[in-house]
C-alpha cells in the first residue's frame, strides 16, 4: 500500500489535469485550482521541515570543531535567526514587509545587495565560458565561433560602420537579424519539441506508475 | 437608439449622472449624459484610450454639476446595437460584448475617446463599469460573470471636453442596453481539438511500444555521452575519495523536470552506493529534500548498503534563487567535488554552478529542459544531456523494457511532427512558387525568386 496509494494519487490528479484542459465545465476546472491550493498548503508547511533542517545541519557544523564549515554555520544560524526575530517581533506584526520597518530594512540593505551580487557575477561567468566554448577545436565549435562573431559584431554599431560599402539587408547588422532569426530558431524550435515529447512521454509514464521511483522505488 | 439617463453605479464608486440636455444641430445627435468628474475622472479616460480590453477602469467622483463650457461641445453619439454573447470554450465565466463604433468613431465628428462598458442584472440598471475599450474597438470580453446569470449591457462612448484652464472633462453618451445574455459553460474545448488528436496520436504510439517492449521485441536506443559517462564520473570520485554532488534542479516537486532529475538521482546513488562514493545532494526545496532522501535510501537499501546512507547528506539550503547559488559555490569551493551532477530545471544559476564547479576541475554532468540554460551548461560540462534527454535518461539507465518502449513511442511522435513540418515546407514552398510576379514587364510568370523573400 506504501507505494499503491502514492501511485493513484498521480494518476488520478494527472489525469484531472489533463481532463481539465480539453473540458472547461465543471468541476474540472476547479479541481486543478484547488490542487493547486492544496500544493501551495503542502509546501507551506513543508517550508518548516527545510528551515530546520538549514538549522540542524548548521548547528551540527558550528559545533564540529575541526569543519572548515564552522563559521560558515555560525553566520547561518545568526543571520536566520535576525531575520526571523526581527520579522516576528520587531516589524509592526503582519505589515512586517512594508517599506520602513525594520525586516524591509534588512532585507533592502543585506538581502538585495547580496542577490544582485551573485547575478552580477554570472557578467563574469558568461565571459569565461563564452572564451572556452568559442575556441575552435572542431569544425562544429568553429561554426559556432564564426556565428557568434558575426552576431556579436553585427549587434553594435561598429558592425555596419565595417560593412557599410555593402548594399541595404547585407551589412552586418542584417546578417546577425538573419541568424537569430533563422538558424537560431530552428534549432530552439528542434529542442522544443523535443523538450515536449519528452515531457508528455514522462508525464505518462508518471500518471500510468510505469516510473515510480520518485516514490522510493524502481 | 435612445437617450438614456439613468443613474449610472460605476463599480467601487457611487456614481452618478446628471445628464446634459443639450442637444446640437448635428443630425442623429442625441443629448448625452454628462459627468462631471473630479482628476481621477479624468484619469480614468486617458487609461481608458490605453488601457487593453477587459481592464476595468473607476470613475471617481460623483457630482452631477453641468459645466457651461462642456455644454457647449457636442457629445458623441452612442454605439449601436450592442448585444452580448457567451464566450466560446471556457467555464461559463466569461461573455463577449459587441456593438457597432459609434458615428463619431473615426468618422463625423470624430470626438469618441474611448468606450465604457457597463453591466447590469436588469434593462433598468443599475449598472456597474466592468471595462474599457479604446476607440476603434468594437468588443470586449467581461470575465467576471457568474455562470447561469443574466446579464444586460450598456455601452457608453467617451470623449474629452477641454476645459479653458482646466484638466479636460469625460462626456459620455450611452447605447440602448443588450438583450439578456448568460454565460454557460461549454463540455469540450473546441479550441483544442487538434491537441486532443496530437495527445491521443502520441499516447497510443507509446502505449504500442511499451507492449511491444514488453513482448520482448528489441528496443534500440542510441547512445547518450552524458549517460554513459555516469559510471566513469562516479567512479572517478571513489577513485580520488571525493565526493559527490547532486543538484536536481532549483523548482519543486510540481516540475516535471525535477521529477526527472530524482528518478536519475536514483540510479547515480545506487551506483554510488556500489563504488562506496560520498553522495551529498543539496536542494533547494523542501519537498524534494524530503523526497530525495527517500529515494537515495531506496537506492541505499537496493545495493545492499543500508549502512552507508546518510540522511543528513541531502539537506536544504534555501529557497532563494541567488542564495542557494551561492551556498553551493561555497560548498564547491570548500569541499572541491570530483562529480558534479545537475539535472533539473535551472534558470540563471546554471552558469554560476557550472562555472564554480568548473573552476575545481569536478567531472560535470547536467541536464536540463530549459533552452535558454542549456548553452551555459555545454559550455561549461563536460557532457550534457539536451532537452529530451534529460527525460528519457531513467529509461536509459534502468534498461526496463516498459520504459524503453516509451522512448521509442516518443520517437514516432518526433517522426510524425517532422513529416508533417516536410509537408508544411513543400506546400507553403510550392504556394510561393505558385505567386506570381508582381513586376508588371513579366506580368503571369512565376517568380522563383519570391521562395527566398522573407515574408
Amino acid at each position: 500500500m506504501r507505494r499503491e496509494i502514492p501511485t493513484f494519487i498521480a494518476l488520478f490528479v494527472g489525469v484531472i489535469c489533463i481532463v481539465q484542459f480539453f473540458i472547461p465545465h465543471r468541476p474540472f476546472g476547479t479541481l486543478v485550482d484547488t490542487f493547486s491550493d492544496w500544493f501551495g498548503i503542502l509546501q507551506a508547511f513543508a517550508i518548516w521541515l527545510g528551515a530546520l533542517n538549514l538549522l540542524r545541519v548548521s548547528l551540527e557544523r558550528s559545533v564540529a570543531k575541526k569543519s572548515h564549515d564552522r563559521w560558515y554555520g555560525i553566520v547561518v544560524i545568526l543571520a536566520f535567526l535576525l531575520i526571523t526575530i526581527t520579522g516576528l517581533f520587531f516589524s509592526g506584526g503582519r505589515g512586517f514587509q512594508l517599506a520602513g520597518t525594520r525586516f524591509d530594512y534588512l532585507y533592502v540593505n543585506i538581502y538585495t545587495p547580496l542577490s544582485s551580487t551573485m547575478f552580477a557575477i554570472l557578467a563574469f561567468f558568461v565571459a569565461s565560458a563564452s572564451y572556452r566554448a568559442f575556441r575552435a577545436r572542431s569544425w562544429e565549435a568553429t561554426l559556432l565561433l564564426l556565428a557568434a562573431f558575426l552576431v556579436m559584431l553585427g549587434r553594435v554599431p561598429v558592425g555596419d560602420t565595417l560593412t557599410g560599402f555593402f548594399p541595404d539587408g547585407y551589412r552586418l547588422s542584417d546578417v546577425a537579424s538573419w541568424i537569430m532569426t533563422y538558424p537560431q530558431v530552428a534549432g530552439q524550435r528542434a529542442i522544443m519539441i523535443g523538450i515536449a515529447l519528452g515531457v508528455a512521454s514522462a508525464s505518462l509514464r508518471l500518471i500510468l506508475g510505469l516510473e515510480r521511483s520518485y516514490l522510493g522505488g524502481e | 437608439m435612445g437617450h438614456r439617463s439613468e443613474t449610472i453605479r460605476h463599480r467601487g464608486l457611487t456614481s452618478v449622472s446628471g445628464h446634459l440636455a443639450e442637444r446640437n444641430n448635428i443630425a442623429r445627435r442625441h443629448s448625452g449624459t454628462v459627468v462631471r468628474q473630479g482628476l481621477l475622472g479624468l484619469l480614468l479616460v486617458v487609461a481608458c484610450c490605453g488601457l487593453a480590453q477587459g481592464q476595468t477602469s473607476q470613475p471617481s467622483d460623483t457630482s452631477a454639476v453641468t459645466n457651461p463650457i462642456i455644454a457647449q461641445l457636442p457629445a458623441p453619439n452612442p454605439p449601436t446595437h450592442v448585444r452580448g454573447s457567451d464566450a466560446p470554450n471556457d467555464n461559463g465565466g466569461a461573455i463577449v460584448v459587441a456593438w457597432d463604433k459609434s458615428p463619431d468613431d473615426g468618422a463625423g465628428i470624430n470626438n469618441v475617446a474611448s468606450y465604457l462598458i457597463l453591466r447590469g442584472p436588469a434593462p433598468s440598471g443599475p449598472f456597474d463599469t466592468v471595462g474599457a475599450a479604446a476607440a476603434g474597438q468594437t468588443s470586449f470580453t467581461d470575465a467576471t460573470v457568474h455562470e447561469g446569470e443574466s446579464y444586460f449591457y450598456i455601452v457608453s462612448s467617451v470623449t474629452l471636453a477641454p476645459v479653458p484652464g482646466g484638466a479636460p472633462q469625460p462626456i459620455y453618451t450611452q447605447s440602448d442596453p443588450s438583450p439578456s445574455v448568460q454565460g454557460r459553460a461549454q463540455w469540450f474545448h473546441m479550441g483544442r481539438l487538434n491537441a486532443l488528436i496530437a495527445v491521443i496520436i502520441l499516447c497510443s504510439a507509446i502505449l504500442y511500444f511499451i507492449n511491444a517492449a514488453r513482448s520482448g521485441k528489441p528496443v534500440y536506443i542510441r547512445k547518450i555521452g552524458g549517460l554513459e559517462a555516469v559510471d566513469e564520473a562516479v567512479g572517478r570520485a571513489t577513485e580520488m575519495g571525493k565526493k559527490i554532488f547532486y543538484i536536481p534542479g532549483t523548482q519543486d516537486m510540481d516540475e516535471v523536470q525535477t521529477l526527472a532529475g530524482i528518478t536519475i538521482l536514483g540510479r547515480v546513488a545506487k551506483i554510488a552506493a556500489d563504488y562506496e562514493a560520498r553522495l551529498e545532494v543539496p536542494v533547494s526545496r523542501s519537498l524534494v529534500m524530503v523526497t530525495c532522501r527517500e529515494v537515495v535510501k531506496e537506492a541505499y537499501l537496493k545495493a545492499g548498503r543500508p549502512d552507508a546512507y546518510r540522511e543528513e547528506n541531502i539537506y536544504y539550503l534555501t529557497d532563494d534563487q541567488f542564495g542557494f547559488a551561492a551556498g553551493i559555490d561555497g560548498l564547491v569551493m570548500r569541499d572541491k567535488p570530483a562529480t558534479m551532477f545537475y539535472m533539473g530545471a535551472f534558470y540563471a544559476e546554471s552558469l554560476i554552478l557550472a562555472e564554480t564547479g568548473n573552476s575545481i576541475g569536478a567531472i560535470q554532468i547536467a541536464g536540463t529542459a530549459m533552452p535558454a540554460q542549456l548553452p551555459f551548461f555545454v559550455a561549461a560540462c563536460d557532457y550534457t544531456l539536451i532537452g529530451e534527454e534529460l527525460f528519457a535518461a531513467s529509461a536509459y539507465l534502468s534498461k526496463e523494457p516498459k520504459l524503453l518502449g516509451s522512448l521509442k513511442g516518443q520517437d514516432v511522435g518526433k517522426g510524425i511532427i517532422l513529416a508533417t513540418i516536410i509537408i508544411g515546407i513543400i506546400v507553403t514552398s510550392i504556394g510561393a512558387l505558385s505567386l506570381k510576379t508582381n513586376d508588371p514587364a513579366r506580368l503571369g510568370q512565376y517568380n522563383i525568386g519570391r521562395l527566398f523573400e522573407v515574408q
